[in-house]
């Protein structure tokens, strides 16, 4: 392990969902729900992985914490490959990479109380031995996580949305994660809470080191937390960069008009809104050549043949579009 | 929010805002939550203590024959009548109420026990789940009745195989219910968060699976035993049951059949106790129903 080497490397990955169908559920079809993907994260660094609903931004989450087996590709720890970890190794691997669900009351089962909730990875890690021990450590989360200590009795359904995303960001603690993911973690809670939120994941960031995948459809969060984001698209990337490039000098079409989409707090501001015509195609067959040549306001007869791949247009920032394809990297002008 | 966080105050104590209940005694405030599940129960426990103090209720042995007092119509000494062969009727009945209840308690636990860890295996094994789930539709295809008088015919005629042969019948039901239950519960995020907390397949199933699927399968269970009871009394009318020389009310009311006519309440007694038995058990099971679903709650 070289000191450079990121925490979280994930090449080509790739997850094809089958979908069954007929008497003994034969695949009929799959969905391409994420296909080639590669991007990494280092330690204490936040990564925001966004896209439209349904560009496969989720699954990316869930397959780098192992919820289900990937098509193809690999996923990296310190580099050592967990993406085929055999199961007793596993677990121990799940001890370094958590998550935070986006609904906050569907991801604490509505049966256990705070206390077993939160004692659940730390007794599957064997990091606890007695009863005390186990009071104490889960008082030293809810208080990480800015909860009253005396809550650990109560059931989930006695907190709101924003107490219940604490409580799930301190079971995301709780087994002292190198890397958590969070899947639309502040999506389902209203803005002020929302900010409370994300206030802390960003102080329990520097207070512990921690890197977090942050993935999000909604790019005016991600711009308060972030320090690099890639938008996604159909299951594929089509740029990535740190958030200062991306909110000043974005150069994928789609990463235009996801930008223009944001709303901005001032009435009187004149806006360039692009509006992309059409739905999302569907990943079950996904167009050819460049995914996004169905909706894209400067395509030309090449997008519609040939994949454009992910290149360096800059430092450290990567774009796929053909657009871009010019000596030296040069930003292409806005209007085609 | 902006990069100047601010530093966070204790979140504030939970609020008392919910209103304050009016005081009720605790049973009277669950009657008055739960009128069916207090009428159900009520009914069920009536019928159960009666069922095992039979011996004491003023009941004689209800096998002893008394040739020259058959057909006796109900009166201070016989009060539900006599039968043709002199039996006492009320002491035929209340010890009837044994095999029924017992045969509907068991099937309701057996077929539980049987459907819930068949349907457990389905929804959590994908290769499993066709292959199961196309063989339970081929059991429930069959009238639950015709697979009892089936597998009856094939055994001899006891309590336990009339137990055996109804949870059969039943307990596709029970599978495809927990199926479906698990198929929801296992895509559910706390479930995969407690997948990426490390925790073990069994404890899964143990502590976040189990747990919830309890609430409609108790519900599921009171429906079982009270159609368990209904099928246990007619396969013993049609003489495929329980054997003649345990009196049950299915059998109670098959030796009377033939005087039905001229002598109506040999049939008329274990009638009306199947029937309100039935009826209580399935209060219980609406009561429990509208208490256990959330979506259905009516209080907080």
């Amino acid at each position: 392990m070289t000191v450079d080497r990121p925490l979280l490397e994930v090449n080509d990955l790739k997850k094809h969902f089958p979908i069954h169908g007929g008497l003994l559920g034969g695949v009929t079809a799959k969905v391409h729900a994420v296909d080639g993907v590669s991007f990494d994260i280092r330690r204490g660094e936040t990564l925001s992985l966004v896209g439209e609903s349904g560009c496969g931004k989720s699954t990316v989450g869930k397959a780098i914490l192992r919820l289900f087996k990937l098509t193809d590709g690999e996923v990296r720890l310190d580099g050592e490959r967990i993406d085929n970890m055999p199961a007793s190794k596993l677990r121990m691997m799940r001890k370094r990479v958590q998550v935070v669900f986006q609904d906050p009351f569907s991801s604490l089962n509505p049966r256990m109380r705070v206390r077993d909730i939160l004692a659940e990875p730390l007794i599957n890690f064997g990091m606890v031995h007695g009863r005390r021990d186990v009071t104490e450590k889960v008082e030293t989360l809810m208080d990480k996580v800015r909860l009253p200590r005396d809550a650990i009795n109560r059931f989930p359904h006695e907190f709101s949305g924003g107490q219940r995303q604490r409580i799930g960001i301190a079971r995301a603690l709780a087994p002292g994660a190198d890397l958590i993911i969070c899947d639309e973690a502040v999506s389902a809670l209203d803005v002020s809470v929302k900010a409370q939120i994300i206030n802390l994941l960003a102080d329990l960031q520097d207070e512990l080191g921690l890197a977090l995948l942050f993935i999000s459809h909604d790019l005016a969060t991600v711009e308060h937390l972030t320090h690099r984001v890639a938008v996604m698209y159909l299951g594929k990337i089509v740029e990535l960069t740190d958030r200062r490039t991306l909110f000043a000098q974005s150069h994928h079409p789609y990463t235009r008009a996801l930008l223009s989409a944001v709303p901005v707090p001032d009435p009187t501001a004149l806006r360039n809104r692009i509006i992309l015509k059409g739905d999302v195609p569907s990943p079950i067959n996904p167009p050819s050549g460049c995914r996004f040549h169905t909706r894209c306001p400067f395509v030309y007869d090449r997008c519609r043949v040939e994949e454009p791949l992910l290149r360096s247009v800059g430092h450290g920032h990567l774009s796929a579009c053909h657009l871009d394809e010019v000596p030296g990297g040069q930003v292409v002008p806005r209007a085609a | 929010m902006s990069a100047t966080a601010p530093t966070f105050a204790a979140a504030p104590d939970l609020p008392g805002i919910l209103p304050v209940p009016k005081e009720r005694g605790r049973i009277a405030g669950f009657i008055y939550r739960n009128p069916t599940i207090a009428v159900g129960g009520f009914l069920v426990a009536v019928m159960i203590l009666m069922a095992i103090f039979a011996p004491y209720l003023g009941t004689r042995d209800p096998t002893a024959l008394a040739p020259a007092k058959r057909t006796r119509e109900p009166s201070a000494l016989y009060w539900f009548g006599s039968d043709m062969l002199g039996r006492d009727v009320y002491s035929r009945v209340l010890y009837g109420a044994r095999v029924s209840l017992m045969v509907g308690f068991s099937v309701a636990f057996c077929a539980s026990i049987v459907g819930t860890t068949i349907g457990l295996c389905a929804g959590f094994i994908r290769g499993l789940d066709a292959i199961v789930m196309r063989v339970m539709d081929g059991l429930m295809s069959i009238p639950p009745i015709l697979l009892a008088i089936a597998l009856m015919a094939l055994t001899r005629a006891s309590v336990q195989n009339v137990i055996i042969a109804i949870s059969i019948a039943e307990f596709p039901r029970v599978c495809r219910l927990v199926r479906g239950v698990v198929l929801s519960l296992r895509e559910q995020p706390y479930v995969e968060a407690a997948i990426a907390s490390g925790t073990r397949v069994p404890v899964i199933i143990w502590k976040h699976i189990l747990p919830n699927t309890l609430a409609p399968l108790m519900v599921q269970a009171t429906f079982i035993c009270a159609s368990a009871m209904i099928t246990e009394a007619t396969l013993s009318f049609i003489g495929a049951g329980t054997p003649p020389i345990i009196p049950s009310w299915g059998n109670i009311m098959a030796e009377g059949r033939a005087l039905w006519q001229v002598k109506p309440y040999i049939v008329f007694f274990p009638a009306i106790f199947l029937s309100i038995t039935v009826l209580a058990v399935n209060l219980l099971g609406d009561g429990l129903r509208d208490a256990l679903d959330p979506r259905l709650a009516k209080r907080l």
